[in-house]
C-alpha cells in the first residue's frame, strides 16, 4: 500500500478528563521527508504522537499511518514503524547487544540476520567496543544514539521520535541528526517532535503546536517568510505568545 | 507551628492520593479481624467418618447412631473390608475411620471385652488428637449406657474449666497478633517506603534546605501514619468487642498506652529502616524479610514461642511484637492488672529508646 | 519466534538482579530449613500447676502419673487455687488441676469424686487439648484402680477397647503435617510476588513503552512473562524435596510425578494472579500491598494451619475459589497419603481452571494502549 501520504491525521482529539491534551489536529506527512512536530512542553506532542503509534486510543477523529487505520489495524500500524520515547526506555539491565536481539527478535528478525546487521550497525556507530557493555553504564549521548539505532534496525517505514536529543551537549545533537540524515537517506519517513528551534531548520517540513492544536505547518523558509522574521525561534516566540498553558 | 502542620497536611495529601494503597490499609484489619474471628478456627466440626462394621448388630448401631447425632461427626461413607481404609483416605473421602471388630456384641456380652480400632488421618496431628478424644469419649458415655446403670464403682469425675475464652474462640487467641501485625505494617512498612521514596525522587533534599529543624521534617512524615495507626487500632479494637464479642477484659488505658509504645517502636524502626535502604524495593524487602516475616512467624502471633528450639526462643526476644502480644493477651484477653504487664511495658520502652536514639543519629549523619 | 527472545531476556534480567538469583536459592533454603521447627502448634510440655488439698497417697499417685506421662510439665504445687491463678497470670503454667479435700475418702467410699481442672483458653488448641490429655489420664487411673479393685467376675462391667491408630504419621509429628504446607507457602511467595512487582516495575523504569509500540502479541509477551516463573518454580519445588528429604527425612508416599504436575499447574495460576495485580497496579507498592493482602487471606483459607471442614458454610464455599487450597489438599493426599492421580480429578479440574482463567484475564487486562 504505497501512498504518498504516509500519515494521515483528522481532526484526532484526545482528552484526559476535562483536559483536552489534543484538540482536533488534522496534518498529513508524505513518504519520505522529515516532519518536524514542534511545541511548547505540554503543548500535546508527545500525546499527539502516543495516538499515531497506537500507544494511545484517541477520544475522536481519524488516523492512518502507513495506510493502516490506527482505530482497528494499530497491529499492523506497529509493524510498520520505529519509536524512540522521551524517556530513556530501553532495557538497562541488558547490554547493548542484548537490546539489539531483542527488539529485533520482537519484529521477527532471524538470528543470522540480526547477527551480521547488528555488527555492521555497530560498526558505524563506532559502538563495536561497547558491544557487551550494560546499557545502564553509556553516557547518555549513545543511549539516546543506541535508542534511535535500535528503533530503526527492523527498516520501518517511519520511524517517530519524541524529543530524541533533550538534555545532551550540542556535538552529539549534531551527531545524531546525522544519523536522522542517515536515516532518511534510507527512505524512513522521520517524524520528530523537539523544542530546540535550531533543530526544526534541519527539517522538510514543520508544524507548530499550541495549546493542543497546530497553528502553523510549512516549510521552515515558508513559515519565516509568513511571520517576517529570520529565524523559526521568532516564529515560534510569535505563536507562543497567545499559549494560555504554561511550559 | 505553622509550617510543621502544612507540612504534615502535604504528607496527608500524598498518602489519601493512592486510593488503592489506602483502601488496602484501611480494610486490611477488618479482613482479617473478620477471618480470624469467623473463618480461621481450630475447633473441629464436620469431621467425615468411614465406618467398617463387620458385625452389624445392635450395639454398633447404637454406637454408630451415636456418632453420627454428634455435632462434630458425620457418617460418610460405609466400607466393607479393611483393604479400602486406605484408599478411603487417598480419596480424600473421610478423615477417620472405625473399624468394629466381628462379632462385637457377642463377645462384648459374653467375654466383656471388644474392639473397635480408630484409625485417624494423622497428616493435621492435632486435629487427628482431637477427633480421637472426642470420638473416645461417646464411645465411653455408650459403655457406661450399655452397662445398664448410671452406677460405676470407681470414678473420678473431671470437671474442666476454661479460662478467659470459654467458648474456646480462636478469635481470642489471634486479636493480640493482628493487632501487633497490622500496627507493624502501617507504622514500619509505610513509613520506611515512603520516606525513602522521597529520597529517591530527591524531593527530599528540597525539605532539607528549607528552615525547618530536621527532627520536625521527620515528625511531619511520620504523623499521618501515627494517625493512620490509631485509626486501625480502633477499627480493631470496635470489631473485636462489637462484632467478633471480645471482651477488653483489662484496663483500656493501659491498654491504648502500651499500643502507642508500640507504635512509636514501629515508626522508629520504620525510619531506622528508611535511613539503612538505598531504594523502595529495598526498604519493602528490608521491611518484609526483617519485619513481616519475624512478626508473622516468631511473635507467638499464631505459633507458640515456647514450641521453638532454645536458639529461636532467644531470637523471639528482640522483636517488639513478641512483647507487645503478649502484652495485649494479658491486658485485654486475661484481663489483668498492669503489674503483671510491667516487663513487656519495660522492654517496650527501652526498644522505643534505642530505635529513636539510633535512627535520630543515623539521619543527623547523613546530613553531614 | 518472538516468545524465545522474551523469555531469554526475561532470565537475563532475573540473572542481572542483584538480588533475586539469591533470592530464588536462599529464601526456600532459609524457609524450608527454619520455618518447620517455629510453625509448630503441637501441644507437649504443658505447664501443670497442681493443688493437691488431700495429701493422699491416691492423689499422690495420680500427680505422679500425670507427670509421668510425657505431655505435662509440673510447674508448681500451689497452696490455693488463688495462688495457682497468679501463675497461669504470669504465663508459668497453662492448667490448673485442683484435688480437694476427701479425694481419697471419697473415692473410696462412695466410688466416686471430683477433681477440677481449668485451662488457660486463650489458646483454644492448646487449653482444649490439654485438659483433654488431663481428661484421659484420670480416666485411665481410674480404670485402673477399678480392675485392682473388682476382681470378681460376676460383675464384670463389659469393656469396649478403643484402640487409636495415627495413620500416615504415627507419631504425631507436627513437622509432617508442615512440611509440605511450606512448600506450598515458597511457591505462593516467589511465583506470586515476583511477578506481581514485575510488569509494574516495567513501567515505572518506562521499558514497557518500548515493548507496546512493537506489534508484540499481547499472548506472547504474558507467556513470556509467565514461563520464567514456572521454570523458577520447579527450582523451588525440587530444592525443597531435596531438603525435606535429608533433613527431615519426609520423602513423598506418592508420586513425585504428580506433585510436579499439580505444582505446575499451581504456579501457572497463582503467578497469573500476579500478573493481573501488576496490570492493575501503578506503582510496585500498590502491587506489593494488593498481592500482600490477597496472599494472606489466601493463605489462611488455604486449610495450610486449619482445616477447611472447620470453617462455618459461607467460608467453606469463598474456598472453592481459592487455588491454595486445592493444591494444599494435593500435597497431603500425594506427599502424605500416597493417593494416585486418578483420586485428584476435581483438584485437576479446578487448578486447571484457575490457570487458564487468570491467564486469560491477565491477557486481557495488559493493555498496550493507554
Amino acid at each position: 500500500m504505497l501512498t504518498d501520504k504516509i500519515i494521515v491525521a483528522e481532526n484526532l482529539t484526545k482528552k484526559f478528563g476535562d483536559f483536552t491534551a489534543v484538540d482536533n489536529v488534522s496534518f498529513t506527512v508524505n513518504r519520505g521527508e522529515i516532519f518536524g512536530f514542534l511545541g511548547a512542553n505540554g503543548a500535546g506532542k508527545t500525546t499527539a504522537m502516543r495516538m499515531l503509534c497506537g500507544l494511545s486510543k484517541p477520544t475522536s477523529g481519524k488516523g492512518w499511518v502507513a495506510g493502516f487505520d490506527i482505530w482497528k489495524q494499530s497491529e499492523k500500524v506497529k509493524k510498520n514503524i520505529g519509536y524512540m520515547s522521551q524517556k530513556f526506555s530501553l532495557y538497562k539491565d541488558l547490554k547493548v547487544w542484548e537490546n539489539i536481539r531483542l527488539f529485533a527478535g520482537i519484529y521477527g528478525m532471524k538470528d543470522k540476520e540480526i547477527a551480521v546487521k547488528a555488527d555492521e550497525m555497530l560498526n558505524r556507530l563506532e559502538f563495536i567496543n561497547e558491544r557487551n557493555t550494560l546499557v545502564k553504564q553509556l553516557p547518555l549521548g549513545w543511549k539516546q544514539k543506541l535508542a534511535f539505532s535500535i528503533a530503526i534496525f527492523h527498516e520501518p517505514q517511519i520511524v517517530f521520535l519524541d524529543e530524541p536529543t533533550g538534555g545532551v551537549d550540542p556535538t552529539t545533537r549534531r551527531q545524531f541528526w546525522e544519523l536522522i540524515y542517515h536515516a532518511s537517506g534510507q527512505g524512513i519517513t522521520v517524524f520528530v517532535t523537539t523544542h530546540y528551534m535550531d533543530e526544526a531548520e534541519y527539517c522538510n517540513r514543520v508544524s507548530i503546536m499550541v495549546d493542543g492544536r497546530i497553528d502553523a505547518l510549512d516549510t521552515p523558509a515558508k513559515l519565516k517568510q509568513q511571520f517576517g522574521v529570520l529565524n523559526m525561534d521568532e516564529v515560534f516566540q510569535q505563536l507562543a505568545r497567545h499559549a494560555k498553558r504554561s511550559g | 507551628m505553622n509550617q510543621f502542620l502544612s507540612f504534615v497536611k502535604k504528607e496527608f495529601r500524598h498518602i489519601f492520593r493512592d486510593k488503592r494503597t489506602m483502601l488496602i490499609l484501611l480494610g486490611m484489619p477488618i479482613a482479617q479481624i473478620i477471618l480470624f474471628g469467623f473463618a480461621i478456627t481450630t475447633e473441629v466440626q464436620n469431621i467425615r467418618v468411614a465406618v467398617l462394621d463387620s458385625s452389624k448388630d445392635i450395639s454398633t448401631q447404637r454406637i454408630i447412631d451415636r456418632i453420627d447425632a454428634s455435632k462434630y461427626f458425620n457418617i460418610a461413607q460405609t466400607i466393607h473390608n479393611y483393604d479400602e481404609v486406605d484408599k478411603v483416605f487417598q480419596c480424600g473421602d473421610a478423615d477417620l475411620v472405625i473399624v468394629f471388630e466381628e462379632r462385637f456384641n457377642e463377645n462384648l456380652i459374653h467375654t466383656g471385652k471388644a474392639q473397635i480400632q480408630l484409625i485417624a488421618d494423622a497428616t493435621d496431628p492435632n486435629t487427628a488428637t482431637t477427633e480421637i478424644n472426642y470420638i473416645t469419649s461417646i464411645i465411653n458415655s455408650v459403655q457406661l449406657e450399655l452397662m445398664g446403670t448410671n452406677f460405676v464403682p470407681i470414678q473420678i469425675i473431671p470437671e474442666i474449666r476454661m479460662l478467659y475464652n470459654p467458648q474456646m474462640k480462636s478469635a481470642y487467641n489471634f486479636v493480640p497478633g493482628v493487632m501487633g501485625l497490622i500496627l507493624m505494617l502501617v507504622c514500619s512498612m509505610m513509613t520506611s517506603i515512603s520516606i525513602v521514596r522521597e529520597k529517591e525522587m530527591g524531593t527530599m533534599e528540597i525539605l532539607l534546605v528549607s528552615p525547618m529543624r530536621p527532627i520536625y521534617i521527620v515528625l511531619s512524615k511520620v504523623m499521618p501514619y501515627f494517625l493512620l495507626s490509631c485509626v486501625n487500632l480502633t477499627t480493631i479494637l470496635l470489631l473485636s468487642v462489637f462484632v467478633l464479642g471480645v471482651p477488653v477484659a483489662g484496663s483500656l488505658f493501659w491498654l491504648i498506652l502500651v499500643s502507642f509504645v508500640f507504635i512509636v517502636v514501629s515508626l522508629s524502626l520504620g525510619m531506622l529502616i528508611s535511613t539503612l535502604a538505598v531504594n523502595q524495593v529495598a526498604a519493602m524487602l528490608m521491611s518484609g524479610m526483617v519485619l513481616m516475616m519475624p512478626v508473622l512467624l516468631l511473635s507467638g502471633m499464631i505459633f507458640p514461642i515456647e514450641n521453638m528450639p532454645q536458639i529461636l526462643q532467644w531470637l523471639s526476644n528482640i522483636i517488639p511484637a513478641r512483647w507487645y502480644i503478649s502484652a495485649i493477651r494479658k491486658l485485654m484477653i486475661e484481663g489483668t492488672a498492669i503489674t503483671f504487664v510491667l516487663k513487656e511495658l519495660a522492654i517496650l520502652l527501652f526498644m522505643a529508646f534505642f530505635f529513636i536514639t539510633v535512627s535520630l543519629k543515623k539521619f543527623k549523619i547523613r546530613l553531614q | 519466534m518472538v516468545l524465545k527472545y522474551l523469555i531469554e531476556k526475561e532470565f537475563k534480567q532475573i540473572r542481572r538482579n542483584s538480588f533475586l538469583p539469591r533470592l530464588i536459592l536462599i529464601f526456600p533454603c532459609l524457609i524450608m530449613l527454619v520455618a518447620p521447627w517455629i510453625v509448630n502448634l503441637e501441644v507437649k510440655d504443658i505447664g501443670l500447676n497442681v493443688i493437691d488439698h488431700d495429701h493422699s497417697t491416691y492423689s499422690g499417685k495420680l500427680i505422679q502419673k500425670i507427670g509421668s506421662s510425657g505431655y505435662f510439665r509440673i510447674t508448681d504445687l500451689s497452696g490455693s487455687y488463688a495462688e495457682a491463678m497468679q501463675s497461669i497470670q504470669s504465663n508459668e503454667s497453662d492448667i490448673i488441676l485442683e484435688i480437694k479435700l476427701g479425694f481419697e475418702s471419697d473415692l473410696l467410699k462412695e466410688g466416686s469424686t471430683q477433681v477440677l481442672i481449668a485451662a488457660n483458653a486463650v489458646n483454644g488448641t492448646k487449653g482444649g487439648l490439654g485438659s483433654n490429655y488431663l481428661a484421659q489420664i484420670i480416666n485411665e487411673y481410674s480404670t485402673e484402680i477399678r480392675e485392682n479393685f473388682q476382681p470378681l467376675p460376676n460383675t464384670a462391667i463389659p469393656v469396649i477397647d478403643v484402640v487409636p491408630q495415627n495413620r500416615f504419621n504415627p507419631h504425631l509429628d507436627y513437622k509432617v503435617f508442615i512440611v509440605p504446607a511450606q512448600m506450598v507457602l515458597l511457591l505462593t511467595i516467589l511465583c506470586g510476588f515476583l511477578p506481581a512487582l514485575n510488569i509494574v516495575g516495567e513501567k515505572e523504569t518506562g521499558t514497557i513503552e518500548q515493548i507496546n509500540v512493537t506489534p508484540v502479541v499481547k499472548f506472547t509477551f504474558i507467556i513470556a512473562k509467565l514461563i520464567p516463573y514456572w521454570i523458577i518454580g520447579f527450582v523451588v519445588l525440587s530444592l525443597c524435596f531435596v531438603i525435606a528429604a535429608l533433613v527431615y527425612g519426609i520423602v513423598p508416599t506418592g508420586s513425585l510425578l504428580t506433585v510436579y504436575l499439580f505444582a505446575g499447574l499451581f504456579v501457572l495460576s497463582y503467578s497469573g494472579i500476579g500478573l493481573v495485580v501488576s496490570n492493575y497496579s501503578g506503582t510496585m507498592q500498590q502491587a506489593m500491598f494488593v498481592m500482600f493482602f490477597f496472599t494472606i487471606i489466601l493463605i489462611l483459607m488455604s486449610g495450610m494451619f486449619t482445616p477447611v471442614n472447620n470453617m462455618p458454610q459461607w467460608a467453606q464455599i469463598v474456598t472453592i475459589f481459592n487455588p491454595l487450597k486445592y493444591f494444599i489438599q494435593v500435597m497431603h493426599l500425594v506427599y502424605l497419603k500416597g493417593s494416585g492421580v486418578w483420586a485428584l480429578c476435581s483438584q485437576f479440574i479446578a487448578l486447571l481452571g484457575f490457570a487458564v482463567f487468570f491467564n486469560t484475564w491477565a491477557i486481557l487486562s495488559y493493555r498496550k494502549k493507554a
